[in-house]
């Protein structure tokens, strides 16, 4: 049944090129830690994708209760975490996947830094990695303002003076980010509209970006 | 499956960086050349890196069940609250406070040591450009990056202890303890238990008073309403929390934000000095408590 219906596709798209590119290659043995256990250091990429993955799937399922104004914002989270079913667990994740991210993402680094990894000819890749780590701080910045809590809203004034501090371009950028004046509603709208639409939107391009990169280059070979 | 050596096809995957860049080109050999232990993607590996997944997995829920995302007390401007930013941005925060990266060498704080310790790291592939890989025979890249790492860890330890420290000399417990505490003893009086904040509707002062037609007659009304609660301008109900009588006065002369000086538009419309400041006294009554 699958296969006469991947055959159906297959002969009018022609989809297993795609497919093989894609999908079917080899997996080195000095990246297996079935062979080397030492390998689990390559673990890291695979492990922040999947946690990205996490944070995807528990962010849209949290917008479904979440209010991005002032008046509502802590009200819907307080709601979602106290008297939705599962709430609690379903934010939880979010907020422990938020810092796990974060630190898989930093240990991978690590990873392809002491390997010297980012060498040539994988500089791209690199860069494009780096850029991949500055949206992923972006998202923490952002996602921490949203419960409106007031942890949330004094962390967040103290970022915008310091990108206030930021010579010539810091009071562009603030009031950029801030929306007006003040954190206020504007900032909060602001925060949700760049952690839920304009950052995913980036990070998912700069994703594929990585992923095409290394599939076309291959991992790097062993010390 | 993967491309033998013979594959036909025009693009062949999985490059091999063992192999010496020679003169001539060589057509890299993919890892199926090398005998024995490589193994397909899909699904032999898949599957075990989804088991490492799993185990992942287990350890966020494990974390999202003993410790809930925490969750304080709505934003209020007027809070007493110690501002600390999320864990991983500890080191940073603490950087900036160093007397050498803020106050008059902010900039050297935000823009130099920062802009070059991750410009470098940006361009980390252009400025170590030797063909060794091995970090203990890149002296320079490797312990730059240990120094940096070491800087990481103390900053944002300092940072921390500090924070923990300053909680301590002010009496402060964290918010969201506060909450928990708080949501529990109401529920165990079965009183709300909830923290959010009521939108509650402030009543007008002294609705009587002749100092209400000359708000009218100085069209104040075609910003703040005739009712008060504000349209192109803000609401004016409960004004006097914040202001006091000087100040509304002061606003009423000179304007603020977006704001233009009234003073004209007052005079203009018969009011006397002494009518303005009877309608910023009135104003500076109106407080949402009596």
């Amino acid at each position: 049944m699958f296969k006469n219906v991947y055959n159906w596709i297959d002969e009018r798209l022609d989809i297993t090129p795609i497919w093989r590119d894609v999908a079917d290659h080899e997996v080195p043995e000095h990246v297996n830690p079935a062979h080397h256990f030492s390998a689990f250091v390559y673990c890291f990429g695979g492990l922040t994708f999947f946690i990205t993955v996490i944070q995807i799937l528990s962010g849209m399922f949290l917008t479904m209760y979440y209010v991005p104004d002032i008046i509502n914002a802590y009200a819907s989270v307080e709601y979602l975490q106290t008297k939705v079913a599962f709430g609690k667990i379903v934010r939880g994740m979010h907020h422990w996947g938020a810092s796990l991210v974060i630190v898989m993402m930093f240990l991978h680094t690590m990873r392809v830094f002491f390997t010297g990894s980012y060498k040539a000819p994988r500089e791209m890749n690199w860069i494009v990695g780096m850029l991949i780590f500055f949206v992923m701080l972006g998202l923490g910045l952002t996602g921490y303002l949203l419960p409106w809590d007031n942890k949330a809203y004094f962390a967040t004034k103290v970022t915008l003076e310091i990108a206030n501090s930021v010579p010539v371009m810091g009071p562009v950028l603030k009031e950029l980010m801030q929306g007006g004046t003040i954190v206020g509603a504007e900032t909060l709208t602001r925060f949700f509209a760049l952690h839920v639409f304009f950052l995913p939107a980036v990070l998912l391009i700069l994703l594929v970006g990585h992923f095409i990169m290394i599939r076309r280059q291959g991992i790097s070979g062993p010390l | 499956m993967a491309h033998g050596d013979n594959s036909k096809e025009k693009v062949v995957y999985v490059g091999d960086s063992r192999v010496r860049r020679g003169s001539g080109f060589i057509t890299p050999p993919d890892y199926t050349a090398y005998p024995g232990k490589s193994e397909a993607f899909i699904p032999n590996f898949l599957l075990k890196e989804w088991m490492v997944g799993v185990v992942v997995l287990v350890g966020i829920l494990v974390l999202t069940i003993s410790e809930p995302a925490p969750l304080g007390f709505p934003a209020n401007a007027s809070a007493t609250v110690i501002p600390i930013p999320d864990w991983y941005f500890l080191f940073l925060y603490q950087y900036l406070k160093l007397p050498y990266a803020s106050g008059d060498y902010i900039v050297l704080g935000t823009l130099g040591v920062t802009g070059v310790a991750f410009g470098s790291l940006l361009l980390a592939p252009f400025l170590d450009t030797g063909r060794e890989r091995r970090f203990y025979r890149r002296p320079i890249a490797s312990s730059l990056m240990f120094l940096s790492l070491a800087a990481i860890v103390y900053l944002t330890n300092t940072a921390w202890t500090e924070y923990k420290h300053e909680m301590a000399e002010t009496g402060q417990i964290p918010e969201d303890v506060q909450r928990e505490e708080k949501a529990a003893e109401n529920r165990a009086k079965g009183l709300p238990t909830s923290s959010a904040v009521k939108a509650k509707e402030i009543a007008i002062v002294d609705k009587d008073d002749p100092a209400m037609a000359l708000f009218k007659q100085a069209t104040c009304i075609s910003c703040h309403a005739t009712d008060l609660k504000g349209a192109a301008g803000p609401s004016l109900r409960g004004v006097g929390d914040t202001h006091d009588k000087e100040a509304i006065l002061k606003i009423i002369k000179e304007g603020q934000g977006q704001m233009p000086s009234m003073l004209d538009a007052a005079t203009g419309a018969g009011l006397s000095d002494k009518d303005i400041e009877d309608l910023a006294g009135w104003l500076a009554k109106q407080k949402s408590q009596q």
